[in-house]
Order: structure tokens, then sequence, then C-alpha cells
């Protein structure tokens, strides 16, 4: 199995001169299975020049796996080339939206309509299939298996795990670890706290032991605290969480738009140092994504 | 059976109570809204305990079942998604005050904390740790919840029925049953069942009017709970006769209503801080 980054900037594409090292475009991360099998997690910006690519294959039968929707992970979908085309097959899975109550079927759909985008979904040509998932389903694709967890974020956001052959990755999507919302005077504050734990645990042991984890850290150690609430992780959990679950290696994601290369560098290296890490084998061995890298298991 | 499936459709469109509602729309008004207190607002109103926990342990998202709490609902869906699905159903309207004659749905809601704050109390007196206590709270909140569906889905109805008990000095679910065949406990929980709620917490809906039922930790501190609401008059659940502990209740607490009360001593203090959450 390998992967390859094609997008791993957070919210907003950010192109430009200071982020031409990592990257502008939003998440994206193509999956290749041991087969052949053509997974993708989520359609930021990023899934446009996988398209390009994709057309040098057709036809084309992939998975698509949204970890939530909103924009930055979802704008590139009516820009996935491979839909306009007959004889592809192209199935979208995702989490079903409990405030709307729609399902992963409309994402298309809604980002079509007239006022946004000049073709309809019913005008695809290729042959596109949708699965609303549950949490904790464990969907077949040839040589790969797919599993998801819901993870923590201002919408149903998935975590999704993917195993080939012995070897296996997880990307958290977009991913803040819960903090308690009492205080330790208060009275919720003790069974707030066990259901954090609780849900750590469980989400710690979805993710232990794997060769690689591609996991949301937007944020410093210092910009973290006024962004509490936001969803997103931070150098600090996403180096703890790597550690207690014993990944080999662990590739930070979704870079804040308005961070350079070199700033990134700056609080990357700045990361490792506050957090000792070392070189020693029992470390994960940490990265910052890039895109347009490939990393094979 | 047929009407269960009609009502627990209905239910999705049910407006949850005016002072919560309020209260949802003026504290999420702000951006920064507090976390704790939509939280507090949101788990001391039924109807949006209810829907809120048919959500979290429903199967179409197999989040996670049994669960009876709105902070472990927010652990699970985070804090965002509980406070969009509060604007949601407070964007469904209110419950009317007065919608059906003989009942107030303020004083209603009243009850409804009463028996939900007395059902806590009662459940650590009997050794209930403080963190399962919150389910005992749960539980007497929802308790009466069949009740509020009949009355906004069966109104002509509930009002003959509300006013033959209050006339005749009647229990209201023995009217019920006469009048429907089924009463508001039976409605409750066929409703609680269906949306997949843990079973204590059906069970104690379904059977707080069943003198028949089995001993039940949780069923015995909301039936007494409910007796002891009534009797102090603290809100009012349109049942106008308020009957003696029945002997399964009399065996947990080891002691009648009267005795009870002088055990738990003065519970005004309590009460008085449920009132916020029924006020406009």
């Amino acid at each position: 199995m390998e992967f390859t980054f094609r997008g791993v900037r957070g919210s907003i594409a950010s192109p430009g001169p200071k982020t031409v090292k990592y990257g502008g475009n939003t998440t994206c991360i193509e999956v290749r299975g041991d087969n052949g099998e053509i997974i993708i997690i989520d359609a930021g910006t990023g899934i446009f020049p996988l398209a390009q690519s994709l057309l040098a294959e057709l036809p084309v039968n992939c998975n698509i796996f949204i970890t939530h929707t909103h924009w930055d992970h979802i704008q590139g979908l009516p820009f996935f080339t491979p839909i306009f085309i007959p004889g592809n097959d192209i199935t979208i899975y995702g989490a079903p939206d409990p405030v709307t109550q729609r399902g992963i079927d409309a994402v298309l759909s809604r980002q079509m309509e007239h006022a946004y985008f000049p073709i309809r979904e019913a005008e695809l040509k290729s042959k596109i299939s949708y699965v609303n998932l549950a949490d904790r389903e464990r969907i077949e694709i040839g040589s790969v298996v797919v599993e998801n967890i819901l993870m923590n974020h201002p919408a149903m956001d998935y975590g999704y795990k993917i195993s080939c052959n012995g070897k296996s990755l997880f990307f958290t999507g977009d991913h803040e670890w819960p903090s308690n919302i009492y205080e330790p005077e208060d009275d919720g504050f003790e069974e707030f706290q066990d259901e954090i734990q609780q849900r750590y645990v469980e989400t710690i042991d979805f993710i232990r032991d794997i060769d690689a984890l591609i996991i949301d850290t937007s944020y410093t150690r210092e910009e973290f605290p006024s962004k509490v609430g936001w969803g997103h992780g931070s150098f600090d959990t996403s180096i703890q969480v790597a550690r207690e679950a014993n990944v080999k290696h662990c590739y930070l994601t979704h870079h804040e738009p308005t961070r350079s290369d070199e700033a990134l560098e700056a609080a990357y290296a700045q990361a490792l140092q506050d957090n000792n890490v070392s070189d020693a084998a029992s470390e994960p061995c940490f990265h910052l994504a890039q895109e347009g890298r490939t990393i094979s298991l | 059976m047929e009407l269960q499936e009609k009502l627990a459709t209905l239910v999705d469109d049910m407006p949850a109570f005016s002072s919560s509602v309020m209260r949802v729309m003026d504290l999420t008004a702000d951006i920064n809204c507090s976390p704790k207190e939509l939280v507090e607002v949101i788990d001391h109103d039924p109807v949006m305990t209810m829907k809120i926990l048919k959500l979290v342990n429903s199967a179409y998202f197999g989040l996670r079942s049994e669960v009876v709490s709105i902070k472990q609902g927010v652990v699970i869906l985070g804090i965002n998604t509980l406070k969009n699905l509060a604007i949601t159903i407070a964007a469904v309207g209110m419950l009317p005050r007065n919608s059906v004659k003989g009942f107030d749905s303020q004083e209603f809601l009243l009850h409804s904390l009463g028996t939900a704050t007395i059902a806590r109390i009662l459940s650590q007196k009997i050794g209930i740790s403080s963190r399962d206590s919150t389910d005992y709270f749960v539980a007497g909140l929802l308790h009466d919840f069949g009740k509020v569906v009949l009355v906004q889905f069966m109104a002509s109805q509930m009002q003959e029925i509300l006013a033959k008990a209050n006339a005749e000095n009647l229990e209201l679910h023995k009217v019920e049953q006469n009048m429907l065949g089924f009463d508001h406990g039976e409605v409750g929980g066929q409703l609680a069942e269906k949306w997949g709620l843990p079973s204590a917490l059906v069970t104690t809906i379904r059977e707080h009017h069943n003198v028949a039922r089995q001993h039940c930790p949780m069923s015995d501190c909301v039936i007494a709970a409910n007796l002891i609401t009534k009797h102090l008059e603290f809100g009012h659940s349109g049942n106008p006769v308020v009957a003696e502990f029945p002997g399964t209740v009399r065996e947990r607490f080891a002691n009648d209503m009267t005795g009870l009360l002088d055990e738990l001593g003065d519970l005004s203090s309590p009460l008085a801080d449920t009132r916020i959450f029924a006020s406009m």
C-alpha cells in the first residue's frame, strides 16, 4: 500500500511562493492498495491535481471517503474530472448530518446547485453511488479494508483507518481532542472527564500500532488556547497521541493557511524540542505532511 | 401499535418548552456561548432531552447505545453539533402554555423538574453514585413524556380526560386507560423503547403507574419523587390525585411518604434552583 498527499492545507487553499514547499491545496490523500485499488480520503482542492493524473488510467473505479463536509474537505468534488466521464465508477462514503438530517448523498447535489455550479448532479456521466456510514463500519474494497471512527469536530467527522496486507494508516480528518467544558469545582466535571477519558482510550486503541498516523496539527502551543472548541489539534496533542498509540510514523497535517513554509518548519522544530522528541527507536518518526509526497508502507 | 408509529413521527415536529426555547435562542446568539449553560438548558427540558437522546442512541448514526445523559451526548457529538441541534429544536417553536384546558405546560415542566431533582436526591440516598444519579434525574425529567405527547397530539381527548379526572378526583392514568385503552406511561415507554433508550429508562417511564411492577431502583426513586413533588404542590402534572407510596416504594425506602419527607428534610432549596428553567 502507498499513499500520496494531494493537499495538506487547512481551512482554505493557500497557494504562493511562501507555501510552495509544503503546498497550498486543501485536504486530499490518495491511497493505493496492493492490487491497485484507489481510495481517496477527502476532496479538498488537492483532488484536482489527482483528477488530472487519473485521466491517464481510464476507466476509473475509485472510492472517496469524506471525513466531513466542511468546504476545505469537499471543495474539489465538483472538479473531480472523472465524475464527468462515462464508464467511471465512483463511490462516495461519509457521515450523515444529524442537524440537517441529510445524508452524504446530498453533498454533491447541494454543491452543484444552480447558484454555485453550472452543471447539475443529474448531468454527470459517470456512475456515482453514495454510502452513509454509521460509526465503526468496516468496508472491504479488494485487498483493502477501511474502518471509520467518529472524531471530534464541529461536524460529524470520521477518522478512517485503511489496512492492506498487514500495513495500515489512519487519518483523523479534522479533530480536536475533547476537553472538559466544566471547571474542577463544578458538579458535572467528573462525569464529563470520565466520558472524555473513555473516548480517548477508545480512539487510541483504534489506532494503536499503525504504520502511519496522519493527524490534524493545526496549532502551536501558543495558538491553541485561543482556538479551543474550533475542532483542531496542536503539535503537542499530536506528538502525545502518536507516542501513546505507538505508531511508527506520524504525519502532521492541516497546516494553518497563514503559515509559510519557513514558519511551519520553525513551529515543527520548536514542538519537537518542547516535547523532547528523540531519535530513539521507541519514538515515532514525525514528519510534516508535504503535498506531492508519496509514502510506501 | 399504529398509534405509536404515528406519534413517533409527530414527535419530530414537537416543540420544546417555551422557557428553554427562549434561553437557547438567547444563549446561541453569542458565538462564544457557554457550553455549560447550553447543556444545562437542554438537560432541563424533557422535549430537548428526549430528542437528543433519541438521536445519540439511534442505530442510523450508530454512535453509541445506552446513552442516558446529555453530557455523554456532548462528548460524543461535540458541543457545536449539540448547539445546532438545540437551535433546530428551538426553531420548531414553543409549546403553548395552555393548548389544552386543564394542562399548563409551565406547571408541567415544573413538575418534571421537581420529580427529576428529587429522584436524584433519592438515588443518592439509596447508595447510587453521584455519577449514576444523573440517570435518575433524566428518568424523573422524562417520566411523563408520554403525557405531553398526548396533550400535543390528542388534544381533544386529553382535554376531556383531564376534565373528568379533575371533576371526579380520579387518577389521570386510570381515566386515560378507560377512555383511550392505554395511559401516558405506555406511550412514553413505547416511544423511548422505539428510539433505543436504555432499558431501565424505558421501564421507569412505562411502569411509573404500574402497581404490579417489579422492584427496580430507578422506578422506585422516580415513583417516590413523582408523588413527593405532587404532595409538595411543586408544579402540576394534570393529575389531581396524590396516591400513597406503592408497596415496592415503601419497602425500598423502609418508609411511607411522611417518614421519607422527614428524612429528606427541607427540599425547598434544590427545588427552587430548578425554577429558573421553567421561568420566562
